[in-house]
């Protein structure tokens, strides 16, 4: 608390009478805004719903899976709990959680504009997305649906009695408001950039976010082709992808994974824009190495897009197309050692200060670390066939999205906490909260990597009484981790009302964001600004001084 | 060192260790770059941590004193270094992992042959001397067995942590899986593909027998099936759906000849060919019309729906026995 009051104290522009948080009031002023910042905050709020609902979900799958029997939920209860954990947790919190909110906030501001290019399809996407949210909700109490997060045909399109239409509507809807927030943000990119901001002047955010968006319109299109096709095959039994029809259920792998694949990185690339964000500025350092990670995010934009076949290596795809696959997956893991490796080095002889921002970095720099290196497990095709469809995969996917992504989110949005509210945060529950959050993230998910590779498979509703151990030492940890994101939701809204008011720039950081007032005024800012010099020059004295 | 570990699954076939092995070399890896990072960073946050005393403090020591920290240009050969590195032990990995799906996914010659069939939720096999058995399959110690999987519903998967194997059984197509296993014992066999409700249920055991008690196993099942093998069975089914009224073996027939054809490679109608195995067999059934062998007319009747896969695999039984004892003569014209 006492380093917050101090830095409340920094000199910085004069707090400005309006902002864009009490320019109007009422509902309406929120529902019908096209300010970019207002929508951010929008988001900020149903994908903080979606993510208790999703986490919800995830501590019934724990509580049941304390012991070998089926004994808390029943069986088909238990199949819908982690469908619908995947699906709210996949495409109502993560893809959207840092583009919508952090990104929606901070790209026009970094880039110098007032706005989004497209401020009404900005509002337009958010509706996008409360609609297929809608159809989601209603499908989870219409009774829920037990096909698993990746829809598998024929599974779903014959077997499964369940809310599968909705669902899959729903997965279907929400897509058009990536793609639309995508768009808006590659144009703002190019067209709204203050002058001087070259492309190699862009805050590393922006990079990732550019990048992000990239995938986000060229894959999504894709995705909602096969959820058609899935739905068409339901509902009509067209022949794509049911066998007794003529069809291919394996096509649906393929497709859906053409689509799922990339999103993983429409997942994590924006926490990784964080991560450089935060990493320089508490390190007081310039970033090690800023073309390799700009250039690094595009490679695995790219390259994201050919791996998708090692999804598929025990699904009967011929013995080549693995090699091939699992070749192009090595490939795309170079770029993302090369950000850790410039994280890392971006702390050598920097001065570095332990706030909250820097300890959810140092932690996820850590949890990704281990996320990408045990997917070089999985990439290797002869050690797959054993690894695949077991614990060990949920252990390496929610080492990148939660010990990655929400890592990542978390740390960011205490960063900037103070120029979205114009309030500071309380650092020490901050920092207590993000230490329980490593701590329980890592006796959570740990574990599973060793039931893995005993050989418990994932989705299972009972298991064999061998593997209990871990299992309740996979449960021990949800439940520290439940508190550990329990504690933010607490002090982040008291802060709102009782924090200590924030200056301009409370963390004496680069970027055009922390040059308005915080919170921002509607239109961001006064004049446009002019960007004379490269991003993160930390180690410039004239720039230390906001 | 596998006992020593509680996580390593019992090493009960003679992949088992070579994956292991691969493991263990991953793990070594990976753990040596993970506690480079986090020893680097550990190490860094200590070292450069910053310890003024106030933000006010570090602001005007900031001004006055810009050149006390700062790591400059970062030097491009250290780019190189870094990427270049990991590239080649990918480049290792990617390797050793490819080559040891070769051996995972070829199943050898000679191997013996059991019929797998998954459906909601129970594992169906099929030994070649007509034994059946639902979730248990017992198999003879040191013989190369190769299995034939189809599936009656949905995606199956059949996974026997201990011989680390894993193969997704799909509807529609037979997958193959092999093993040769190299401890007696019982070990357990998972359904890994999601399937529905009972998922967690389709589960059983494998029973690696010393091959003399596999034979008196055999011996013992026998009668549950009226003492016939496999081949008996799908030739009885041959005669009753009249498969025979035309698939005559001097190939004089409407239907051609099924002597030796599986392994085959077949001519097409208008052009191509094709390798006669299981899955051709069974798609030639099922629709007739896909792939029709040059000479012949598209006129044999569809069997979808009318026959399950565990008849489809029997009918396959009795074609391969037939390639089995006539197949030298079904290569003299």
């Amino acid at each position: 608390m006492k380093t917050s009051e101090a830095l409340a104290e920094q000199p910085g522009p004069a707090l400005q009478d309006f902002n864009y948080l009490n320019a109007d009031y009422g509902i309406r002023s929120w529902l019908f805004t096209v300010d970019h910042k207002r929508i951010a905050i929008l988001y900020l709020v149903v994908i903080t719903m979606m993510f208790a609902v999703g986490g919800i979900f995830a501590t019934m799958i724990r509580l049941e899976l304390l012991t070998p029997k089926g004994d808390l939920v029943d069986a088909d209860t238990y199949n819908k709990l982690f469908t619908m954990h995947g699906i709210v947790m996949v495409f109502f919190f993560l893809i959207p959680s840092i583009p919508a909110t952090l990104g929606n906030f901070l790209i026009p501001l970094m880039v110098g504009a007032r706005d989004l290019a497209f401020p009404r399809i900005n509002l337009l996407s958010w509706y996008i997305y409360m609609i297929g949210a809608l159809f989601g909700v209603y499908a989870i109490f219409a009774g829920g649906v037990d096909t698993g997060w990746t829809f598998y045909t024929p599974y779903s399109t014959s077997a499964s009695q369940t809310q599968v239409i909705p669902t899959v509507f729903a997965a279907f809807v929400v897509g058009f408001s990536s793609i639309l927030t995508g768009l808006n943000f590659i144009v703002t990119t190019h067209k709204m950039r203050a002058p001087g901001l070259t492309w190699f002047r862009l805050p590393l955010f922006v990079w990732a976010i550019y990048a992000t968006s990239l995938i986000q319109m060229l894959a999504t299109p894709v995705l909602a082709i096969t959820l058609v096709l899935l739905l068409l095959e339901r509902g009509l039994h067209i022949g794509i992808f049911d066998p007794k029809l003529g069809g291919d259920p394996v096509l649906f792998q393929h497709m859906f994974w053409f689509y799922s694949h990339p999103a993983v990185y429409i997942m994590v690339l924006p926490g990784m824009g964080v991560i450089s964000e935060m990493v320089t500025c508490f390190s007081r350092n310039r970033i090690f190495g800023y073309k390799f990670i700009c250039f690094s995010s595009l490679g695995i934009a790219v390259i994201g897009f050919l791996v998708w076949g090692h999804h598929l290596f025990v699904s009967g795809q011929s013995v080549y197309a693995g090699m091939l696959f699992s070749l192009l997956s090595y490939l795309v893991a170079i770029p993302s050692a090369i950000k850790v490796f410039n994280w890392t080095a971006t702390l050598y002889k920097g001065r570095v200060s332990w706030q909250t921002p820097m300890l959810y970095v140092l932690g996820f720099i850590g949890l990704f670390t281990i996320g990408g290196l045990t997917g070089l497990f999985l990439a290797a095709i002869g050690l797959d066939v054993h690894l695949t469809d077991t614990y060990f995969v949920i252990a390496h996917f929610h080492y990148i999205m939660v010990g990655g992504t929400i890592m990542a989110y978390l740390g960011g949005l205490h960063f900037w906490w103070p120029k979205i509210t114009g309030r500071l945060y309380p650092e020490f529950w901050a920092k207590i909260a993000a230490v329980i959050v490593f701590l329980g993230f890592n006796l959570t998910f740990f574990p599973q990597f060793l039931l893995g590779y005993m050989g418990m498979p994932r989705r299972y509703h009972e298991y064999p009484p061998e593997f209990q151990v871990l299992n309740v030492l996979s449960t021990a940890g949800a439940s520290i981790l439940a508190v550990g994101y329990m504690l933010p939701m607490i002090y982040l809204m008291w802060s709102m009302r009782y924090g200590p008011r924030a200056s301009a720039n409370p963390w004496n950081a680069t970027g055009l964001e922390w040059q308005v007032p915080s919170p921002p005024p509607t239109y961001n800012f006064d004049e446009v600004p002019v960007v004379t010099e490269e991003p993160y020059a930390y180690d410039k004295p004239e720039r230390r001084v906001a | 060192m596998a006992k020593l570990l509680f996580f390593v699954p019992e090493q009960a076939s003679t992949v088992a260790p070579q994956v292991d092995l691969f493991f263990f070399f991953m793990v070594a890896i990976s753990g040596f770059f993970s506690l480079l990072i986090a020893g680097l960073i550990i190490y860094f946050a200590i070292r450069y941590r910053d310890t003024r005393p106030s933000a006010e403090a570090r602001r005007t020591d900031d001004i006055e004193d810009p050149t006390t920290h700062g790591h400059g240009e970062a030097p491009i050969v250290l780019e190189i270094v870094w990427t270049a590195i990991p590239f080649a032990i990918t480049m290792v990995m990617f390797a050793w992992g490819t080559s040891l799906f070769f051996t995972l996914s070829r199943p050898p010659a000679g191997a013996m042959q059991i019929n797998a069939v998954g459906k909601q939720w129970m594992w169906k096999f099929q030994h070649p001397e007509g034994v059946r058995e639902i979730n248990a399959l017992h198999v003879p110690i040191g013989q190369n067995v190769k299995l034939t999987m189809g599936s009656e519903d949905v995606i199956h998967s059949f996974f026997v942590p201990a011989f680390r194997v894993k193969q997704d059984v799909v509807p529609g197509r037979y997958t193959q899986a092999w093993f040769r296993a190299t401890k007696t014992g019982t070990f357990h066999l998972f359904c890994a593909e999601y399937c529905g409700t009972q998922h967690s249920g389709m589960i059983g055991w494998v029973t690696v027998m010393e091959p003399n008690e596999y034979e008196a196993w055999l011996a013992g099942g026998g009668a549950a099936t009226g003492g016939q093998t496999l081949a008996q069975s799908g030739e009885r089914l041959f005669s009753e759906r009249a498969c025979n009224t035309c698939h005559l073996p001097n190939g004089e027939g409407r239907g051609p000849s099924l002597v030796g054809l599986l392994g085959k490679t077949v001519k097409l109608e208008g052009g191509g060919t094709v390798v006669a195995d299981e899955s051709y067999v069974r798609e030639s059934i099922l629709n007739p019309a896909a792939k029709i062998v040059a000479g012949y007319s598209p006129q044999m009747p569809t069997f979808q729906g009318q026959l399950t896969e565990e008849q489809l695999l029997e009918l396959i039984a009795y074609v391969r026995s037939l390639g089995a004892t006539a197949g030298a003569e079904g290569k003299k014209p």
